[in-house]
């Protein structure tokens, strides 16, 4: 083939390169890579991923089953593109693929985004019908997205030439997008695929950018838009199918419509074609190319050629009727040389470049195949509309209906009048031509996949009879352009071939239509944008004081702060010893905490928590555990009274948001009675826990005006303070079990704050600990961390906090009372001390009672924490275990990978079991 | 994805809501027999067609409401706010 001219697409003014398989080549702008290749006489692009068959472009659309090329080099490049679905740019680089092409490596340097659209219309398909639509429903003032899958709006109209109002079709596609630019209701995408259609008109699209080289990688490539409409109008038309014969898949076999739009399009012919078809819209191809000077012979299948076919004759076209093409003749180089051909008695060879086949139109429906409840108005060529009237009268009233249907006016008749009209309709059906040596090694019903006729009949042989089980055993239809040039032919055949009554369908079709890459769906949520990172106020403070941070959740906490050259190790028993020793400090910020006001908060929170809060004073904390309605541990906090109507309760950090919803939950849902608000402060509180005996000190050097004695502010008080100038609050508890104030102060505050405190205790030598070292100071008060040291069937009971249930109602509380929650077997929480003092056993270790039983084991219970403690001077932890409150003093085995350890069932308790240290 | 009518903040896609499964359930109380329990913590109704079940906008208002929605084709017959009867879903 070769460019005899510009055509209505390419821009001769606008000349560019591209390379493929490293060699350069010239094109214009308004090509695709396909039309780019074959106006520069490359004929194969490929070889086929089975056989190593050469293959060429045998489309001009989405349907191209051949031409899969990789896209760019280096970093940003993309497998299996349709060439035919590539436009060009100046500067592409491209290589033909015969396998799968490789993804980008590592980060994908281009940009991709996604957004979110609603319309009271949307129109898939940019051809007559879907413009006509779009036209008429957007005419009201209805909201409308039209969407386009290739560069062009228009359609076949753009290799179909024909009158619209007696003017050529192109003028009426430019009057109307030119109307549709006009309203500012309407938003008009080409080189835009509907992908997947999702429930309630939602509908996925896939919009590709226009690139440049060099890339600009500021914008983005893609765009998937994530559309929600009122109504949907599809009109994506109809694709033209081939006829299997032996050999079809040569470089030079190529769709009729795809023949003749390479040539309005891009003024792209070859010099000889031999036309197969099935209809008369084939002999579309014949009369332009004959204009064009290509020698062209045409093969009806129909037994009379009718009345086209007498045109074709008389203009001097050789007719042959009731004419097949059996097989194809290759050159030694594998490209198409001649179709063989039957008629009637009559066999022979025609020598051709290029063998155009028009084997009949077939909707392409695989966007509304994705929707079984039929929410979608299929209109045009989709809908088996065979003319083009019929097409755009079928448009303009889906368009009209739709805009009704969502409360918009009608633009009042407007009825083109398309003339003189082709008729499109199948002609005869032929799906296959069976190979004259009765050979269907070499008749392809899948040009992608390399499915033969032989791979139907293997299957068929099988015993497979389903359409699904065909699809799956062949893998027909499974290919990139999904199966749409295959899908009918597979089940059509297959039902020929077991001579069946009943034909076997159609494989289902599913989303997408068309491949999404993964970094489309990622869009910009990759990187330091995949989620949100939450930070303390005292953020800052940490990073510079080189601390070692933890994901916990999405917040930032500080693990451990190492000096210089200090192991993990070292510096969490530093960390641990200031504690036990001096005094040091943590940021407890990302602590849940929620207000709890009003009238009936004290009753709110009695229903909610195990223990009684009604019952605490004003300006005292309580420790408080709430279970779930199971029975089972949600989560565990300190309730904090600040008047006889507001209360201060914090959560785990894990839990913050879920106490807050089951909270409020119960509040709309079953309580709306009670006279409460709730209000989340989490992110309005900076909180620091001083810990430490000289924690007083500390904490006085910033509040001197508060009086912080033993007797004056007694564990578990709660009082308003000045703290460094800031109005706060200051509360004694202690997940340490040292003397320890928890400063509260406003977020804004915090950094300010945390530096206050952080200079008060620099005469004292004041640490800051982290994570790791609470983990271990909370384990030796055997103080539990729900979801660590408590999973789904823990009750508090078996957690060792049956001493908070009050005698009131709670939730939980009657699955507490079931049998159950009584048994002695359960799964209790006990501390454990190993044989070894040297041994730190591993979290989630297994305990056996006998280590010789044969395997498998049975096991009696987990390690949920283990630490090695410097206070103690040994290795320690708490673990959940059955019976574990009988088995106080008994010896328990963990076996690991290399040895088992004898381990002591030990009280939870491993520190200051009197408690005397918490007031310093 | 659905897109859910909240019965203060309009329609709203799906993850913004998050589900809390049959609604109308009654809470029997502390004092129910172990039988009565368990139905109402283990058991819920199951049916293809019309369900009545409990969301939350959790991303926007934060209020429950019932939503009325097929359970064979998705649709959302309609939502309605906790002091409302189902007739009055919309």
């Amino acid at each position: 083939m070769r460019r005899l001219r510009p055509g209505t697409a390419t821009d001769p003014a606008k000349p560019l390169s591209f390379r493929w398989n490293g060699t350069a080549f010239d094109a214009l702008a308004g090509d695709t890579l396909a039309s780019g290749l074959l106006a520069n006489g490359v004929r194969v692009v490929g070889s086929s991923v089975s056989f190593g068959r050469p293959r060429g472009v045998m489309s001009a659309g989405l349907e191209e089953a051949h031409a899969f090329a990789q896209i760019g080099e280096g970093g940003a490049s993309e497998p299996l593109m349709r060439a035919t679905t590539v436009d060009l740019h100046h500067g592409l680089v491209a290589r033909g693929l015969s396998t799968k092409g490789t993804l980008v490596q590592g980060d994908d340097p281009a940009r991709f985004e996604k957004r979110h659209g609603h319309c009271d219309v949307l129109v898939v398909g940019g051809g007559p019908a879907g413009l006509a639509a779009a036209w008429a429903a957007s005419a009201g003032g209805a909201r409308v997205i039209l969407v386009e899958t290739t560069a062009r709006w228009g359609g076949a109209l753009g290799r179909d030439l024909e009158l619209i109002d007696g003017a050529p079709a192109l003028a009426w596609v430019d009057r109307i997008t030119r109307d549709l630019a006009a309203r500012p209701e309407v938003t008009a995408l080409r080189r835009t695929t509907a992908a997947v259609s999702l429930d309630q008109n939602g509908v996925v699209l896939v919009e590709r950018l226009p690139e440049t080289t060099p890339p600009d990688r500021i914008r983005p490539i893609r765009r998937l838009w994530q559309v929600r409409a009122r109504a949907v109008v599809v009109a994506t038309g109809a694709l033209e199918r081939g006829v299997v014969f032996q050999d079809n898949d040569r470089p030079g076999v190529m769709l009729a419509s795809a023949v003749r739009s390479y040539w309005h399009l891009h003024g792209i012919a070859p010099a000889t074609v031999v036309l197969f078809t099935t209809n008369d819209d084939g002999y579309r191809t014949a009369f332009d190319l004959v204009e064009a000077g290509v020698l062209v012979r045409v093969l009806d299948a129909r037994e009379s050629i009718g009345p086209v076919g007498e045109q074709a004759r008389a203009r001097g076209i050789e007719v042959l009727s009731n004419a097949v093409v059996a097989g194809t003749r290759a050159d030694q180089a594998g490209l198409l040389a001649a179709a063989r051909f039957q008629a009637g008695r009559r066999q022979g060879e025609w020598p051709c470049e290029v063998l155009a086949v028009a084997g009949g139109y077939q909707p392409l429906l695989d966007l509304p195949a994705q929707r079984p409840d039929q929410s979608h108005r299929i209109v045009g060529a989709a809908a088996g509309q065979w003319s083009l009237a019929e097409c755009l009268l079928d448009g303009l009233d889906a368009g009209v209906a739709a805009a009704e249907a969502v409360g918009f006016g009608s633009p009042g008749p407007t009825r083109p009048v398309v003339g003189p009209d082709w008729d499109r309709s199948p002609g005869t059906t032929l799906w296959q031509v069976p190979a004259p040596d009765g050979d269907e090694t070499r008749s392809f019903v899948d040009l992608h996949r390399d499915v033969t006729v032989a791979g139907l009949d293997r299957a068929l042989g099988a015993g497979v009879r389903s359409v699904e089980h065909l699809k799956r055993y062949t893998l027909a239809g499974t290919g990139i352009e999904q199966g749409k040039s295959a899908k009918a032919a597979a089940g059509a055949i297959a039902s020929d071939r077991l001579g069946s009554e009943k034909p076997l369908g159609v494989s289902t079709g599913r989303p997408p239509t068309e491949p999404i890459a993964f970094a489309l769906l990622a869009g910009r949520a990759r990187g330091d944008l995949f989620e949100p990172v939450r930070t303390t106020p005292a953020h800052p403070a940490h990073v510079a004081a080189g601390a070692v941070f933890e994901n916990v959740g999405q917040w930032k906490r500080p693990r451990y702060f190492p000096r210089p050259g200090e192991t993990m190790a070292e510096a969490v028993a530093r960390e641990a010893r200031a504690v036990r020793t001096g005094v040091a400090i943590m940021d407890a910020s990302t602590l849940g905490k929620i207000e709890v006001q009003g009238a009936d908060a004290a009753e709110f929170l009695d229903r909610l928590y195990l223990n009684r809060l009604s019952s605490l004073k004003v300006g005292r904390a309580r420790y408080a555990a709430m279970c779930r309605l199971d029975g089972t541990v949600f989560d565990d906090g300190v309730v904090m009274r600040l008047a006889p109507d507001r209360f201060f309760v914090t959560t785990s950090t894990g839990h913050a948001a879920s106490v807050f919803e089951w909270m409020e939950e119960w509040r709309q849902t079953e309580w709306p009675d009670l006279e409460v608000w709730t209000t989340s402060t989490t992110e309005q509180w900076a909180t620091y826990a001083v810990a430490g005996p000289q924690a007083r000190t500390v904490v006085q050097s910033v509040a001197p005006t508060c009086d912080l004695s033993r007797e004056g502010f007694p564990f578990l008080g709660v009082r308003p303070a000045t703290i460094a100038g800031i109005a706060g609050l200051l509360a004694r508890v202690s997940f340490s079990g040292e003397l320890a104030f928890e400063v509260m102060v406003q977020s804004r505050h915090g950094l300010a704050v945390w530096n206050a405190l952080l200079e008060a205790g620099t005469p004292l030598g004041m640490a800051r600990y982290g994570l790791e070292a609470l983990s271990l100071l909370r384990a030796e008060k055997g103080y539990l961390i729900v979801g660590q040291d408590t999973d789904a069937d823990t009750s508090p009971i078996d957690a060792g906090l049956g001493w908070m249930i009050s005698d009131k109602d709670f939730l939980g509380r009657r699955s507490l009372e079931m049998a159950t929650h009584r048994r002695s077997d359960r799964k209790q929480l006990v501390g454990f001390l190993p044989s070894d003092p040297a041994i730190v056993l591993p979290e989630g270790a297994q305990f056996v009672a006998d280590p010789t039983q044969p395997k498998p084991m049975t096991m009696i219970g987990h390690v949920t924490t283990s630490h090695p403690s410097p206070t103690l001077g040994r290795s320690f932890g708490l673990a959940l275990v059955r019976g574990g409150r009988d088995r106080i003093g008994h010896i328990v085995h963990a076996p690991l990978e290399d040895r088992t350890v004898a381990v002591e069932i030990v009280d939870p308790v491993f520190y200051d079991k009197a408690g005397a240290r918490r007031d310093g | 994805m659905l897109q859910i009518r909240c019965p203060w903040c309009g329609p709203r896609d799906e993850p913004e809501f998050r589900y809390g499964g049959e609604a109308h359930l009654r809470f029997p109380g502390n004092e129910a027999d172990p039988a009565a329990w368990a139905r109402f913590l283990y058991y819920r109704d199951n049916p293809a067609g019309a369900y009545r079940e409990r969301w939350v906008h959790t991303a926007g208002c934060r209020q429950w409401f019932h939503v009325i929605r097929d359970t064979t084709s998705h649709r959302i017959l309609g939502s309605y706010r906790l002091d409302e009867p189902p007739e009055r879903a919309r």
